[in-house]
């Protein structure tokens, strides 16, 4: 389609026809502020921050800049006029008007979208519509996060996630006009419904109303406690967002400087959950090779993604025998630390602390299920997201982007890259598959990488042929794609062998306890690949890019467990689910 | 929003039937919520929970989204009407006699919201607009019975005379 000619604040910009006037914007290099706004998920036009002036030839007039397409050759924007301003201010001023504007106090301080753009608006005076407010009770009824809804701007972009990411749809909109709220359905608390702990609506927030349950001052107390041994262990992709909070740019490794930082804050040892992901790998491909060999249940589903296991458990109670049995790798290196390295190093597991830094919510709901305490005491104690680390590292003043790069310690620290793929979508099954590939090919060493289970498509597929046999697999994220896949499972329309489903569109880089990055850059850039590529890059870069083939890991089955499915590996690594219902 | 438990559910299986049709026969148009849940309020004359789970579970659509619905539309009710139902008019006329005191007053006798009924099923409380008798302002009415140019103070005598 031919392209059309627009003016925006004078400049001269050309876009294909149709093209929203936030998007021709942000081509012209003009920054437009939106709340409500989410591309494709969220295009309501409702919070009416982004209005702008629109001239198609019959004088100027107000628009919705994040939905309004440019139709008409010639057309003229003013994004920044006094009539534009004073609409933003306004705008900003009733919403203002019943917000909780305890900021010095808030969590996102610093790093919330309003506070901001009352900033660049120039608010002078925040309570010039002050009367009635709404109050409301914080929600504390999940054991992962926190709503308050006094801070609520009620833009809808978590409902949006919730429902069309993620296919769940327990938040949402209820009552009206003044009263408007989100909430669940009878006003049930979120812990009584089948959230699934993603985490998506925080990470969406662009206020304080969602937050997850912060445990920064409890791991620091531990840190204190001289007869803890406080040790710590780091999800794929926390190192390829941590750098966000400090300034590197999106898709940046800070491995180094993240293992650097945990030995400043005190932890006795900094192990790497990576180091799990690949004796998941030994576990799960055994698991694989077992059910497909031996008539098993199939499709098997892979267990990592805790979001998913509960999902699994609410919405697709018929399919938990397809799950793994294994747990997820951080309660994998939990279960391993109280117990193998407890004894090789004659501590005793109830004085050891476990914490594990996730870019996860999901997980902190995980370490209260029955059934992940391998050593009789829980495999980990506390889970801390991407930005509870960040906000450690602040507190205890560390200059994160000047400390050096330091390894993690050993012998729980080392990983394979097929491992550190374990982040992105398809990383779980690509690890699983190279090893499968080798065990089945007979030929040990040889690295295969499987393009076709990359990339951010909700919905992969692949036929992998290893030695004549053909193995189906799939891969998900988002768990409305997940849905989609099992529904067409389900019904006998698609066989697959293998599945790896992560809760979060494009896995656990794209996580619920990630670095909040605002509308602007959100919109305009996508996550979800830009982190990937910064575990990708990692794997690349080593020589050890084959699970089975991490010696540590080897040490752990010749010394320990004796091989992958045994009793004593199923007693420490491996787990029961539940059937749960919809609420 | 809900404050309190209301009168126990007590469906039947020929509602449900009726329901469980309707759904059937909508369930695969455009914008079906609107018109099962009207359907809904018909058979059943308010839409609990149990109903809401019911259109939930056949639709594949979110409670939550439902909830939404219903407690976006004044049309839509949670809560049955009562043995006697009240009406309290919120009309100009009478809301600048007062009827805003009757209101709360009845609210706080009766330990329910607008629009809920009483947990014993004998009394459900709403706000009306006017009712053609701005001359008697404030007005009420139970049932078929109207009072009018009230007071607070008169309220607990009113209640009293219902079974």
């Amino acid at each position: 389609m031919a392209d059309i000619n627009v003016k925006i604040n004078g400049i001269a910009v050309s876009v294909p026809k149709g093209t929203t006037v936030l998007e021709a914007a942000h081509k012209a290099g003009v920054d437009i502020p939106t709340f409500c706004y989410m591309k494709e998920i969220n295009e309501i036009g409702a919070c009416r921050i982004c209005m702008v002036e629109i001239n198609e030839g019959r004088g100027f007039r107000m628009v919705a800049a994040c939905v309004y397409p440019i139709n008409y050759d010639n057309t003229e924007i003013r994004t920044n006029s006094p009539k534009v301003l004073d609409s933003r201010r306004k705008t900003l001023e009733l919403i203002l008007s019943t917000h909780d504007r305890k900021c010095l106090s808030c969590v996102r301080s610093g790093n919330c979208e309003l506070q901001a753009l009352c900033n660049e608006m120039g608010i002078e005076d925040e309570t010039v519509y002050e009367g009635e407010k709404p109050s409301y009770e914080v929600d504390d009824s999940a054991v992962h996060m926190w709503r308050d809804n006094n801070k609520c701007i009620l833009c809808r972009r978590c409902t949006a996630v919730c429902a069309k990411w993620q296919g769940v749809g327990v938040i949402g909109a209820n009552e009206r006009g003044f009263k408007t709220n989100i909430g669940s359905a009878f006003e049930m608390g979120l812990g009584d419904t089948s959230c699934v702990s993603c985490g998506q609506c925080i990470a969406v927030c662009p206020v304080g109303a969602l937050s997850e349950k912060d445990y920064v001052d409890d791991v620091f107390k531990a840190l204190a406690d001289e007869n803890k041994t406080v040790i710590v262990q780091t999800a794929p992709a926390v190192r390829a967002a941590i750098g966000e909070e400090f300034g590197f740019e999106i898709g940046t490794n800070t491995e180094g400087k993240m293992a650097a930082a945990l030995r400043r804050l005190g932890f006795d040892k900094v192990f790497d959950t990576d180091w799990a992901a690949d004796l998941t790998i030994m576990e799960e491909a055994t698991e694989f090779v077992e059910r497909f060999t031996k008539g098993g249940t199939l499709p098997l589903i892979t267990s990592c993604s805790p979001g998913w296991v509960k999902y699994c458990e609410h919405y697709f109670p018929d399919m938990t025998e397809n799950l793994s049995s294994c747990k997820s790798p951080h309660q994998m290196q939990g279960a391993v630390i109280k117990t193998y390295w407890a004894e090789k190093n004659g501590i005793d597991p109830k004085d050891i602390v476990v914490v594990s830094i996730m870019p996860c919510t999901a997980k902190k709901f995980e370490i209260t299920r029955p059934d992940e305490c391998g050593a009789g005491v829980p495999d980990v104690d506390y889970v801390l997201t991407t930005r509870e680390l960040a906000r450690m590292i602040r507190r205890a003043g560390l200059k994160f982007a000047s400390l050096p790069d330091e390894d993690f310690d050993n012998p729980l620290g080392l990983s394979s890259g097929a491992g550190d793929i374990f982040g992105a979508t398809g990383g779980v099954m690509e690890a699983a598959l190279r090893t499968a590939y080798c065990w089945l090919s007979g030929n040990n060493e040889e690295v295969v990488e499987f393009h076709e289970v990359r990339g951010t498509d909700g919905i992969k597929r692949s036929t992998v042929n290893i030695n004549g046999t053909e193995i189906k697999v799939a891969v998900a994220s988002g768990l409305a794609n997940a849905r989609t896949l099992l529904k067409r499972v389900q019904s006998g329309e698609e066989k697959v062998d293998f599945i790896e489903i992560m809760a979060c569109p494009g896995g656990c880089v794209n996580g619920g306890g990630q670095p909040q990055q605002p509308a602007s850059v959100r919109n305009f850039l996508d996550l979800r690949s830009e982190r990937a590529k910064a575990l990708y890059g990692e794997d690349a870069a080593k020589t050890l890019r084959l699970s089975h083939l991490n010696k540590d890991v080897q040490a752990l089955y010749d010394e320990y467990l004796e091989k992958p499915g045994s009793h004593k590996a199923h007693e420490l690594l491996h787990t029961t689910y539940i059937k749960r219902t919809i609420n | 929003m809900a404050t309190k438990k209301t009168v126990p559910f007590n469906g039947t299986e020929e509602q449900k039937a009726k329901l469980l049709g309707v759904i059937a026969e909508l369930k695969d148009q455009q914008g079906a919520l609107m018109p099962v849940l009207q359907e809904a309020q018909k058979i059943y004359g308010y839409l609990p929970i149990e109903v809401q789970k019911i259109i939930s579970d056949e639709m594949e659509i979110p409670m939550e989204k439902i909830y939404g619905v219903v407690t976006f539309y004044a049309q839509f009710s949670l809560y049955p009407k009562g043995k006697y139902n009240i009406s309290v008019c919120l009309g100009t006329a009478c809301y600048v006699k007062g009827s805003g005191d009757i209101y709360d007053k009845l609210q706080e006798i009766l330990e329910i919201g607008g629009g809920e009924c009483t947990a014993d099923g004998k009394f459900s409380l709403e706000a009306c607009r006017c009712i053609g008798a701005c001359g008697l302002a404030p007005v009420m009415t139970v049932n078929e019975d109207v009072y009018g140019r009230l007071t607070v103070d008169q309220i607990k005598d009113i209640l009293a005379k219902y079974e």
